[in-house]
């Protein structure tokens, strides 16, 4: 079984007034040297095929029609090999 | 002319939507279910405020793959008559009918609260009957409702004058302190480029009767009974 990971985040010239906040927020707990926080979504897929040169392919097109809105965001994703 | 309703799981103004169309106009309407697939017999389509699907994912991003979205996009394509409002705008730009996208507040804060907006373009089939520059006193009930488009979508809705409403002070010059969420340009409402669609995050049918306290929202909805721009 394969099991893809998928981090959608919200493009660079987008801004993210929740990252700006948590960055405040450890600035002020005196973690030193945070230049940027962001935010994203972190999912996991799990697929039931064992070719990963067809599950990227199915992965990227589930990420442009519905996981990802190109428009705000852009994603990156990685598949690896799990136990059944 | 008959004003189809759509309704999906989690859309929660429809039922305002048709009381000032039954009530208040005295226009015939009638429900369309996201599971239908066909919109015969209507001749203009409300997406209403909500969270429709729970909003999961993103707003909007569910609900513009249910089975009547095919037909909402043929009905658009055709000319017809498209507003949605609140949830209803987030859905259009997530399926394609509508540019740009709806982010969280700027503020992260929902936002429920009386917002002015000026009119900026009166030929679409929502805002024939207002004046250009018409300041209108709409409420609005959002926690993403932060327009969004990247600068080469914004550079072409200024010079095609898709920009249909901007929040803006009572007195109606755009401003800082009177946008609410963060929208780039201030912009509160955009049309397509065919003009026939409409999306907007204030919510027109809260204030469409006196009692109410303001009817400024019923220009849009009374606008309806001219029905599309041309002949279908």
């Amino acid at each position: 079984m394969l099991e893809a990971e998928i981090h959608v985040t919200l493009k660079k010239s987008v801004l993210d007034p929740q990252g700006e906040t948590v960055r405040s927020a450890l600035q002020s707990l005196g973690f030193q040297g945070v230049e940027d926080c962001r935010i994203g979504k972190f999912m996991v897929v799990r697929l039931s095929g064992a070719d990963p040169t067809q599950a990227r392919a199915q992965v990227e097109e589930m990420c442009r029609k519905l996981l990802a809105n190109p428009v705000i965001e852009e994603y990156v994703f990685q598949i690896r090999e799990v136990g059944g | 002319m008959k004003v189809g309703i759509l309704v999906f799981p989690g859309t929660w103004s429809h039922q305002d939507f048709a009381h000032v169309f039954q009530d208040v106009l005295g226009l015939s309407w009638g429900y369309v279910w996201h599971k239908g697939t066909s919109l015969a017999g209507y001749d203009a389509l409300i997406l209403p405020g909500g969270f429709a699907h729970g909003d999961y994912l993103r707003v909007g991003a569910i609900a513009r793959f249910s089975p009547i979205m095919e037909a909402v996009v043929r009905f658009a394509r055709d000319g017809g008559p498209v507003l949605g409002s609140c949830n209803g705008f987030q859905i259009l730009c997530e399926a394609g009918l509508l540019p740009g996208a709806l982010l969280r507040n700027r503020s992260l804060q929902y936002r429920c609260q009386w917002v002015h907006v000026r009119t900026e373009h009166c030929d679409t089939p929502f805002t024939r009957t207002a004046r250009p520059g018409q300041v209108l006193k709409i409420p609005i009930s959002h926690g993403d409702g932060r327009y969004y488009a990247p600068p080469e979508i914004l550079a072409r809705l200024r010079s095609n004058g898709q920009v249909v409403f901007r929040y803006c002070t009572p007195a109606g010059a755009a401003a800082d302190e009177a946008n609410p969420n963060g929208s780039l340009e201030h912009i509160a409402g955009v049309c397509s480029e065919g003009r026939n669609v409409v999306g907007l995050m204030p919510h027109p049918e809260r204030a469409s009767e006196p009692l109410l306290g303001s009817e400024d929202g019923r220009v849009l909805l009374e606008a309806i009974r001219g029905g599309a721009l041309q002949p279908r």
